[in-house]
């Protein structure tokens, strides 16, 4: 092989800087983990319970690219619930294989070689790659803890030239806990119009929203039209494996999404796609349930990170504590790594969302109370360790 | 959260776990423990808790290996309905819970014992003569799935990663 045979857009795509932390923490026996992306619980009975016995009717085909006609009845019957956004099933929705899946296809429906997309960091690892995959150019405007990491007005109207094309927003925010109020919502409204961006908002976290009922970009004045609500089934409804998202939007740009998703995926498992109905029709007790505990195990994660000295902010949703520890005089990977080698508890360092992270680590409270409780006791014994 | 929320996830904290103490309610809450505490004594006060038990598998106890439930058809009295049968039957040790039900009869009991003989000799003795029974159907239990909410074989774990993004 005398020269590369991958394509340079890919060949240049940054390698995580903590895949070897990652794979540190899984080659590790006895690990409490604060590490992890998705619900403890098990998708509620009444889901799997429907998903067998859609295998056991012999729902085996392939259903529509859309997905199925129920589903996206059913999802856009959530959203007018939720958020009071109206979507036409039959040409503004599309069901896909997670909010990833969505977030590859919008991005590749809006994106040509040189746009500039704007997102808000510390984010979720895949944005910028995915926006460099469809050859655009990601535009990272930083967060900030005086801001609670909502995303400042001011700092994106700094960031937009002609060339900006779409904005990505993730609120409730991985791995933040951030929300965006009222206030600053309406003015990343105003900005967007005045612009003519469109708007991606992953809402993925949505449904675990702790103060009020979660909102969306989508329903401020000028933006139904200019916005893609993607989110999906994975953390509100503990269906990470089933993967089932969806997005919602402008059928002008749902259509140009289903072209895309209809050559390379064609349609989500169908199986999936009725244990999602299921979730809407009958699993918002459990939902509620779960999201529940998330915040009673968020009040116990927070308090005890004050208390030991590490400033928390009280995250807003989804389910991750972002503690500062630079008091520590450690970067976050350093102060990851010892904690993990020195005390069993892995913790994901804030430099994995971005360089703004540095100075934070992201721990998940999708675990156990008792694991939380413990894993909170050893990050004390850590500290103290260091004092000494 | 207002009184009225506190009060209603203290109930459920402690419906789901009633070991917790006050100070770690008020951790998962973010509220002052003494609320806390004196919800808890308020709520305790009234006969909303009305008791703290474990659940456990009964037959581990030669006192209650069998257990059964009884329909009872009875005839209310004039003054006090089915209250005051009801009442007069929950006083037995051997009834665990005593509901008046909707349906083909009236009491549904649910009778502990040590034998089959027992429990069959507590039906015959006491519970079938007893003034204003008109008649029962007892069933044996076999086996226990679920009690209060909880399962009495865990589900198995599924593997998860250990860290993802």
């Amino acid at each position: 092989m005398n020269r590369s045979y991958i394509a340079p857009h890919i060949a240049s795509l940054p390698k995580s800087g903590i895949r070897d932390f990652f794979e540190l923490v899984n080659t590790m026996e006895g690990v409490i983990s604060l590490g992890i992306g998705e619900p403890d619980f098990v998708t509620p009975w009444t889901i799997r319970e429907s998903a067998i016995y859609s295998y056991e009717k012999g729902n085996t085909h392939y259903t529509s690219n859309l997905g199925t006609l129920s589903l996206r009845k059913a999802i856009c019957g959530y959203l007018s619930d939720l958020y009071g956004i109206r979507y036409v099933p039959e040409k503004e929705c599309i069901v896909t294989v997670g909010v990833s899946e969505a977030l590859d296809l919008a991005v590749r429906a809006l994106v040509s070689p040189g746009d500039e997309v704007i997102y808000h960091e510390p984010c979720y690892v895949s944005y910028s790659p995915e926006v460099r995959m469809a050859h655009g150019v990601p535009v990272a405007v930083p967060t900030r803890v005086e801001n609670s990491f909502a995303l400042d007005p001011a700092d994106l109207e700094k960031a937009v030239t002609e060339k900006t094309k779409v904005l990505l927003l993730n609120f409730p925010c991985n791995p933040t806990g951030a929300v965006l109020n009222e206030e600053q919502s309406a003015k990343i409204a105003e900005i967007a119009v005045k612009h003519d961006l469109v708007v991606i908002s992953d809402q993925i976290y949505s449904e675990l929203t702790y103060e009020g009922a979660p909102n969306s970009i989508a329903s401020y004045p000028g933006m139904k039209e200019r916005t893609l609500f993607l989110s999906g089934f994975s953390k509100g409804y503990a269906m990470t494996g089933f993967r089932v998202g969806y997005a919602c939007g402008p059928a002008e740009i749902i259509d140009a999404m289903m072209k895309i998703h209809q050559y390379s995926i064609m349609c989500v498992s169908v199986n999936a796609q009725h244990a999602a109905c299921e979730a809407l029709k009958n699993g918002r007790q459990d939902m509620e349930m779960m999201r529940r505990e998330y915040l009673r195990r968020r009040n116990v994660i927070v308090k005890a990170f004050n208390d030991m000295g590490l400033p928390c902010l009280n995250p807003q949703g989804a389910f991750y504590a972002f503690p500062r520890i630079d008091s520590t005089g450690m970067s976050s990977l350093k102060f990851a790594k010892r904690l993990l080698l020195e005390k069993k508890v892995a913790v994901v360092p804030g430099t994995a969302f971005g360089e703004c992270g540095e100075g934070f680590v992201r721990c998940s409270y999708a675990t156990s109370m008792e694991g939380i409780t413990t894993a909170m006791e050893k990050i004390r014994d850590f500290l103290d360790s260091l004092k000494k | 959260m207002t009184k009225e929320e506190i009060r209603r996830e203290i109930l459920r904290i402690l419906g789901e776990d009633g070991r917790l103490t006050s100070s770690q309610i008020a951790e998962r809450l973010a509220v002052d423990v003494q609320e806390v505490a004196e919800t808890v004594a308020e709520l305790e006060k009234k006969n909303v808790i009305i008791g703290y038990s474990a659940i456990f598998n009964e037959s581990e106890l030669p006192e209650s290996k069998v257990k059964a439930v009884i329909e009872v058809k009875v005839r209310p009295e004039r003054e006090g309905g089915f209250d005051k049968i009801a009442r007069r039957l929950s006083r037995f040790p051997q009834v665990s819970s005593l509901y008046l039900m909707s349906g083909g009869f009236d009491l549904l009991l649910e009778i502990k014992g040590a034998t089959l003989q027992e429990v069959a000799e507590f039906v015959s003795s006491k519970l079938a003569s007893m003034d204003g029974v008109l008649s029962t159907s007892t069933h044996f239990l076999l086996k226990k799935y679920k009690e209060a909410g909880k399962l009495m074989e865990e589900e198995e774990q599924d593997e998860r990663l250990k860290i993802t993004p």
